[in-house]
């Protein structure tokens, strides 16, 4: 990738003082690149908004480095930071008309007002509200709002463009509009995007890279294939899609692979490079649609087996829930209209097929 | 305290909270200072010279003798004073609760101009809207003439410059302080509650004593301490209405400051009364505002 | 609640006629008292024809014409120094939380809850033991103490209601705290600064017994003209002033209200 644009170096932002204290975020460190669209994603609480405030300059680090193309931001307040932020509320000025509002960052700059209104123009035909430069905001939707925050965030052509949680307001149909709207807008532009959502799925749409954090910390930063795929914690395997969770023995399946061994005594091979220090008991997370199920019958002698306990229809796929005995359960997806191979029904004896690259060994 | 000098917010309310500290602060203060100094021979006080003869005085009195004899006329002032305030409560209660309610169920848009017709009189002058009920009240005036164009011949009313006018006038002073509060708390009452408690089988009295009263208590307690305590403290209404033959704790206290020239005595009485405020505050914000406002 | 107060479900007994009853005896006075100081008829309340004549006498009264300005002197001064303390004051309070807040704002309320009589002797004998004259300067003083927490209320209220990020994103969009406030906030919350100062002005020219109390001889104010008015005798020309004050307070609080209703 390109040149770092924003910086992070153990970045701690404690809120209160005395008995009430609260750590928002506990030495967080992380780059983020040129051009890049960037996601902070977690649950709220989590230090995300935190992260944005402290980068925006709405906050103050309480130890620890920001910068910006290698210089130190700290002690700049928001306004002699080339970084605009689009707000959750909009934050669109009510008195001021739709213009005035995308101009006002560029008065502040001392634009002249020509030059101004020219790049109002520009933006609205960017965002795609042309025609309602003189209206006031009160006077739009909320998805028209949305588009009107943006325009004005990037009217100065920040060097990075910080969103928190914009779509959170919009309906859910608005909101996949607003998804693509704002991947264009990022393409377009070539301005570095850092977002921030609790929305999994909107990350996943979007992002180029993903951080997923928590309490405070940076799990994994990581592509949305390879957040994905290869969670390295159960609690990003467990907040971005669905995930069973099995517990082993790591074990030595010898030519330098590992295996995990299963409390009923199965054995998985793994193809994940699982360093040689690790051993004892881990937790290894598999998507359930990585999963399939064959007729006990079939299966073969080291195969995982168990009962199927639930059966729910969902039209595009079928989920069973497949007890294994010693209190493991395991939840496998299959898709509807795949060959008829997957019709069990509640009470049946099943062996489960999976690929060795689905299973992950995970940090703790 | 350094970090707070440094704070621009410090210096934002600085000036009002200094000014009302200075001139409304300090000189309640000093009101307790002076109720604790000696009685100056030509009215005013003797700075410096102590005596607790503003609050031996209130109970008490010097006969010719010099002996301490039990004097009851302050004390009959105060017990005039809480009777009347607490008669008026309870009118401005009976009158005020259904209109509250009444309002709250009305459309939105009529609400807000209800609720500002509530509000009018409270901004108007209060000598001007007790000098009207005096037009009313006299003989002659209003009332009486109607009942006597009626047939009952009255030969006068002579309900002015009595306790009832006083009363009457009292009541229309602190009316609006009564509605608003149980206003805010009803408005905030979800209606679903009233009506489970009809699907429950309860009558509308019974729906109306068990869910929405005590749903609206905070704001009837709320609503009987604004018109309790200024009621107290009244002026006006007892100088005009009462014509001054039925004085009120203020107006005793003001004549200390006019023809009876007692200033440790008016400053005392101040005390009292501002004691008896802050005491009736403290414990209903102590009994309320640790109930539940509404289960939400 | 929200309900239909058409449904019989909603109608309880005795509550819409106490309702009509409360509003009857709440207006009825004042609209005797206006009525009555059309009269023609100066002895009794006994209606015998319509006349300007009492206000035209009334506002001939050289000497309730200089209470008239007094009162209105008063009234800008406090209402001018109270509003700039209590916006101050507003905007100090409204960002977040400080040790000591709840000491300040029981400071800002205190006006309210002590009984005006208390405050009236307070402040007199405060003033004589400084040594100030009393006259227009005092009573100027001393009404700036309980305008400040009506003008600060409805300024606090709708800094209350502002979204703290709009603040932030003047910041963020290059203005610094003089512009982010002079181009966002100050915009924003001129009708409730306008609001509390018309608040600040009617109660200060309605008030009567601190201005009574606390003010010597050339400050009679026009409450206090009209306390010795009524004090002789019920009069046409009392009915006429007393007519005149209740319109203008009317009037100026319902302007402080639409005022206060301006949404964007």
């Amino acid at each position: 990738m390109s040149e770092v644009v924003i910086s992070a170096r153990s970045v701690s932002k404690i809120f209160g003082s005395g008995g009430d204290k609260v750590t928002a975020l506990d030495s967080v460190s992380v780059d983020i690149f040129q051009n890049e669209f960037f996601t902070m994603l977690g649950p709220s609480g989590c230090g995300k908004t935190t992260l944005l405030r402290l980068i925006g300059g709405f906050e103050q680090a309480s130890s620890g480095q920001i910068l910006l193309e290698g210089k130190e931001l700290n002690d700049l307040p928001p306004f002699k930071r080339p970084i605009n932020t689009v707000f959750q509320s909009y934050a669109l000025f009510p008195h001021l008309t739709v213009k005035q509002n995308i101009t006002f960052g560029l008065e502040m700059q001392g634009t002249s007002r020509k030059q101004a209104d020219g790049r109002a123009e520009e933006m609205l035909e960017l965002v795609r509200l042309a025609e309602y430069g003189d209206r006031l905001p009160s006077q739009l939707s909320g998805g028209q709002q949305q588009r009107i925050a943006l325009a004005r965030a990037l009217a100065p052509a920040p060097k990075v463009l910080l969103l928190d949680e914009p779509l959170s307001a919009l309906d859910l149909k608005l909101r996949k509009e607003m998804q693509v709207e704002l991947k264009r807008l990022q393409t377009e532009t070539g301005i570095t995007f850092v977002f921030v959502t609790h929305d999994q799925e909107e990350a996943l749409a979007m992002s180029d890279r993903i951080a997923v954090m928590k309490s405070g910390e940076i799990l994994q930063i990581g592509a949305p294939r390879e957040i994905y795929e290869a969670p390295t914690h159960r609690f990003v395997a467990d907040f971005i899609g669905d995930s069973n969770f099995l517990v082993g023995d790591l074990v030595d399946a010898g030519a330098g692979k590992r295996a995990v061994k299963l409390a009923g005594g199965q054995v998985i091979a793994l193809t994940q490079d699982v360093s040689d220090q690790r051993s004892g008991e881990v937790t290894v997370s598999v998507r359930p649609e990585r999963l399939g199920l064959i007729a006990d019958s079939e299966a073969g002698a080291d195969q995982l087996a168990g009962t199927v306990s639930t059966v729910i229809y969902f039209g595009t796929d079928t989920t069973y829930q497949i007890d294994l005995g010693n209190d493991a359960r395991l939840t496998v997806r299959m898709q509807n209209g795949v060959g008829a191979n997957a019709d069990f029904a509640e009470g049946d004896r099943v062996a489960i097929t999976m690929s060795p690259d689905a299973i992950r060994v995970l940090a703790d | 305290m350094g970090n707070i000098l440094r704070s621009k917010r410090f210096w934002l309310v600085a000036p009002a909270v200094v000014y009302i500290g200075f001139f409304m602060a300090v000189p309640l203060f000093q009101m307790a200072y002076v109720s604790i100094l000696e009685r100056g021979d030509y009215g005013g006080v003797n700075w410096g010279a102590f005596s607790m003869d503003a609050y031996i005085s209130f109970i008490f009195e010097r006969d010719l003798m010099d002996n301490l004899v039990v004097n009851t006329d302050y004390l009959q002032i105060f017990a005039r004073s809480f009777g009347l305030s607490a008669m008026t409560t309870v009118f401005a209660l009976l009158l005020g609760f259904p209109t509250a309610f009444y309002i709250s169920t009305q459309p939105q848009s009529r609400r807000n101009f209800l609720i500002f017709l509530v509000t009018i009189p409270f901004w108007t002058n209060i000598l001007v809207r007790n000098y009207a009920w005096m037009l009313l009240l006299r003989n002659g005036g209003l009332i009486d003439g109607v009942l006597n164009w009626m047939g009952l011949e009255t030969g006068g009313l002579d309900i002015l410059y009595t306790p009832y006018a006083v009363s009457i006038g009292l009541t229309y002073t602190y009316l609006p302080f009564m509605v608003l509060p149980i206003y805010a708390s009803l408005e905030k009452l979800d209606h679903r509650l009233v009506e489970a408690a009809f699907d429950l089988g309860a009558d509308k009295r019974r729906a109306m004593s068990r869910v929405i009263l005590p749903l609206a208590a905070p704001g009837i307690a709320a609503g009987s301490i604004l018109v309790f305590i200024p009621c107290l403290g009244a002026y006006v209404t007892p100088e005009l209405l009462g014509g001054g033959k039925f004085m009120m704790i203020a107006n005793l206290i003001g004549s200390q400051f006019g023809a009876a020239r007692n200033w440790p005595l008016g400053a005392g009485l101040g005390f009292v009364l501002l004691a008896l405020v802050l005491i009736s505050m403290m414990i209903y914000s102590f009994k309320f505002k640790s109930l539940p406002e509404e289960s939400r | 609640m929200k309900v239909d107060a058409s449904n019989p479900l909603w109608r309880f007994r005795g509550i819409t006629s106490t309702a009509m009853f409360f509003f009857a005896y709440l207006y009825l006075p004042i609209v005797v008292l206006i009525a009555l100081s059309f009269n023609e008829n100066r002895l009794a309340t006994i209606w015998t024809g319509f006349t300007m004549d009492w206000y035209v006498t009334a506002l001939s009264n050289d000497d309730m014409l200089r209470a008239a300005q007094n009162s209105i002197v008063v009234a800008i001064s406090a209402t001018v120094l109270a509003t700039i303390a209590a916006t101050l004051a507003a905007m100090g309070m409204s960002r977040g939380r400080f040790k000591g807040e709840a000491g300040v704002s029981a400071m800002l309320v205190l006006p309210l809850l002590v009984p005006e009589i208390v405050t009236a002797i307070a402040t007199l004998l405060f003033f004589v033991a400084l040594g100030i004259k009393l006259g227009l300067l005092t009573v100027i003083l001393a009404h700036t103490v309980f305008c400040i927490p009506f003008a600060y209320l409805p300024i606090r209220a709708r800094l209350e209601g502002m979204d703290p990020a709009l603040v932030e994103a003047a910041n963020d969009l290059y203005a610094n705290d003089w512009k982010a406030f002079r181009r966002v906030t100050l915009p924003l919350l001129w009708p409730g600064i306008l609001s509390g100062a018309m608040l600040s002005f009617i109660i200060s020219l309605d008030d009567f017994v601190i201005s009574y109390f606390v003010g010597g001889a050339g400050s009679t104010t026009l409450p206090i003209y009209i306390f010795g008015m009524i004090r002789i005798g019920i009069t046409p020309e009392v009915n006429a002033v007393s007519a005149m004050m209740l319109i203008v307070s009317i009037v100026f609080v319902s302007i402080s209200f639409m005022i206060d209703r301006i949404r964007y």
